[in-house]
């Protein structure tokens, strides 16, 4: 029988910290990065000129259809040598993330657009809006709030994601634990307890993601996926 | 600027093939595993008992919200500690992405069972079906119709996981990608070409999933 | 000779008592109309007989067993106690053939060729020999319902229930399938039909219960009930139905 020994793996507890921060910071950034381009993305894709929906609408294909680690490495391993800038990990992660959540996001947002009807549109012409004024004030404000639970739900996809990091040598969590479990030959404990700390914060925000959503439905908000 | 030279990566087209090869393999298996297992899983979510319930629900609240790479790892490196033999990384890739996309699938087809209105229920039992044949011959048909392109995307899911297994070195397209961009100095090449076999591979996967999506619209 | 007997049945819903203590006895070859306000514990009544419904409390005696709450057991049962819906409950993935030959492919495991002249028997009797690959969707409401009672009346029930079986028709495609329930009668089948269709009832029923408030309030001959309520209650909700005329 195998006599389970956590004090090694906790007396990294400064690694682990650390790599969640890490995590946390790539999230974060990503997120931010990947929502405004998103928006960006969505806004092409639904122009009536076929030069700008019909790149936006590729670069959300691309970005939907290949596997994110192969993104990764694209960006990390072949960008650096075509653009000839260096790329840190964190950059080409950062940059990957960002937009292959754009991409998904750009998907949430038309969505969302298209669910407003079109009243909406008639009314804030009617009073002599502009077609971004009528989006700025009216749709886009109306829009997001349905989109919310799809936010969470791929804000939730996107941390999960940030692992990959791990592959390219970035010190996030998971990266972490690889560290500790050679250092402490511990690896059932070491990634044990980062399963744990990984599932305890994504249910944490998941919970919050679902209590937003509830509320929303109990005020007789429709919400887009 | 760069001059592109797929020469280096064509003349590698064994190992490519070699790696399309172990990525349909642990595809397969993914698939397979993943969505019957989802199946019962999900029926466990669906029951009312709770000694299934409370099972089901912890094995799919677990199993998606950890990240599908910190299972692998932990299958291909913790796991053979509790374990009287090795576990390979063909196995622990698998046993990662069937386990994380049973958890997902359950969803799928318990909000699937769930969307079958009660009238089906009845009119299966009015003629002196049990659970299981209603289920069976009345319920899971029509679910499944509803579900196939919640499933569909699964399976593109799964495809596109499939490359995490190259984490613990099984041979599949990405890691074959890495070997040749190792061995030719050739990265952009070889990264590329693996995005592009990808994006063949799943384009027209995603394409079939926007129509099933569109014709289960036109139907209901 | 008794077929069905049911004593003290009851049930709740979320607290509510639906049913409160329902006492009646079914004689082979009887037609009884179950009639009453909405929410007075019709189709509750007509569920818990096959116990589509678990009721909470009383005993249902089939042929003289009192039924118990084994699902092998009530499988047996709704074998032989049949029931149509206010909804048809057709299975829309099925031809109306298949929905038909369902109950005796899967429950009965009768052989396919059997199980197929069978059923195409039961889609002539109701008049849709020439509707048997039609999937539902094909079909217009009556045609659904009468897809619906052949598909009870292939498992060759001792006992056939009606739960609103016109409710949800367009009123120019009700006429068929009382036709059909009335053919049924005619052949001598004991059944309990829970309708709005007073006029229906009186011509079809041999006896007529009234609901109200969970229990039997009134019953008895057609006459009786419908044309002579002595209870308050009955009067009122006769009275109610205006377009109801003997």
């Amino acid at each position: 029988m195998y006599r389970w020994d956590f004090t090694p793996v906790l007396a990294n507890a400064d690694l682990l910290a650390a790599g969640l921060v890490n995590t946390l910071k790539i999230t974060g950034t990503s997120l931010a990065c990947g929502l405004v381009l998103g928006l960006a993305l969505a806004l092409l894709r639904l122009s009536k000129h076929r030069w700008a929906s019909w790149p936006a609408g590729f670069v959300i294909e691309v970005f939907r259809t290949t596997p994110p680690l192969v993104q990764l490495f694209w960006f990390f391993f072949a960008l650096p040598l075509i653009v000839g800038i260096e790329m840190t990990p964190f950059m080409a992660a950062v940059v990957t993330f960002s937009i292959q959540s754009a991409a998904f996001f750009a998907e949430v947002f038309r969505a969302g657009i298209v669910s407003i009807e079109r009243g909406q549109w008639d009314g804030a012409r009617a009073i002599g809006m502009t077609h971004a004024q009528a989006l700025r004030r009216i749709v886009l404000p109306q829009a997001v709030k349905r989109m919310i639970p799809a936010f969470m739900e791929r804000t939730i996809e996107l941390m999960k994601t940030t692992t990959l990091v791990a592959t390219i040598a970035y010190a996030d969590l998971l990266y972490a634990a690889n560290e500790i479990s050679q250092k402490t030959f511990r690896p059932l404990e070491t990634f044990t307890v980062v399963a744990l700390i990984y599932f305890v914060v994504i249910t944490a925000f998941s919970l919050v993601a679902r209590r937003l959503e509830r509320r929303m439905a109990i005020s007789g908000e429709s919400t887009v996926h | 600027m760069h001059r592109w030279d797929f020469a280096s990566v064509l003349a590698n087209t064994d190992a490519l093939l070699v790696g399309a090869i172990g990525t349909l393999h642990i595809f397969a298996i993914c698939l397979v595993l993943g969505l019957s297992l989802g199946l019962v899983v999900g029926l466990g979510r669906y029951a009312r008992s709770r000694w299934l319930y409370w099972p089901a629900t912890a094995f799919v609240e677990f199993f998606r919200n950890t990240p599908v790479l910190v299972q692998i790892l932990w299958f291909y490196f913790a796991l053979p500690i509790l374990l009287p033999f090795s576990v390979s990384p063909l196995e622990a890739a698998s046993l990662g992405i069937s386990l994380n996309s049973a958890a997902f699938s359950a969803e799928i087809y318990r909000g699937g069972i769930q969307s079958i209105e009660r009238g089906q229920w009845d009119g299966a039992r009015a003629i002196g079906m049990n659970w299981a044949q209603a289920m069976r011959r009345i319920i899971l048909p029509q679910a499944l119709k509803r579900m196939m392109p919640a499933l569909t995307n699964r399976a593109i899911e799964i495809f596109k996981m499939s490359t995490l297994a190259s984490a613990v070195a099984y041979v599949e397209l990405l890691q074959q990608g890495k070997l040749i961009a190792s061995l030719n100095f050739n990265p952009i090449e070889a990264y590329t070409a693996v995005a592009v076999i990808f994006f063949v591979f799943l384009w027209p996967l995603v394409q079939f999933t926007y129509v099933l999506e569109r014709r289960l619209a036109g139907d209901e | 000779m008794t077929i069905l007997k049911v004593s003290g049945l009851a049930k709740r819903f979320a607290g509510q008592e639906v049913l409160r203590g329902i006492d009646l006895d079914v004689t082979k070859g009887e037609r009884i109309a179950v009639l009453g306000a909405s929410g007075s514990g019709k189709s509750t009544l007509l569920r818990c007989l096959n116990f589509m419904e678990m009721p909470d409390a009383g005993t249902v005696t089939l042929d003289g067993r009192t039924i118990g709450r084994r699902e092998s057991e009530l499988t047996l049962v709704r074998q032989r106690i049949g029931m149509v819906f206010q909804q048809f409950n057709l299975f829309p993935h099925m031809t109306a053939l298949g929905n038909v030959m369902e109950g005796l492919r899967t429950v009965r495991r009768m052989p396919r060729d059997q199980a197929q002249a069978r059923a195409g028997k039961e889609l002539a009797r109701v008049g849709l020999a020439d509707k048997a690959a039609n999937y539902p969707a094909h079909l217009s409401g009556g045609q659904k319902q009468r897809v619906a009672i052949a598909r009870a009346l292939a498992m060759d029930p001792e006992l056939l229930l009606f739960d609103e079986p016109t409710s949800a028709l367009d009123p120019e495609l009700v006429g068929e399938v009382l036709g059909v329930i009335r053919s049924l009668a005619e052949e001598g089948r004991t059944m309990l039909l829970v309708t709005h269709e007073l006029g229906f009832a009186y011509h079809v029923a041999t006896r007529v219960i009234f609901l109200a408030d969970g229990t039997i309030h009134e019953q008895g001959t057609p006459d009786e009930v419908l044309k002579h309520p002595k209870k308050e209650r009955t009067q009122s909700f006769l009275a109610r139905h205006k377009e109801f005329s003997l």
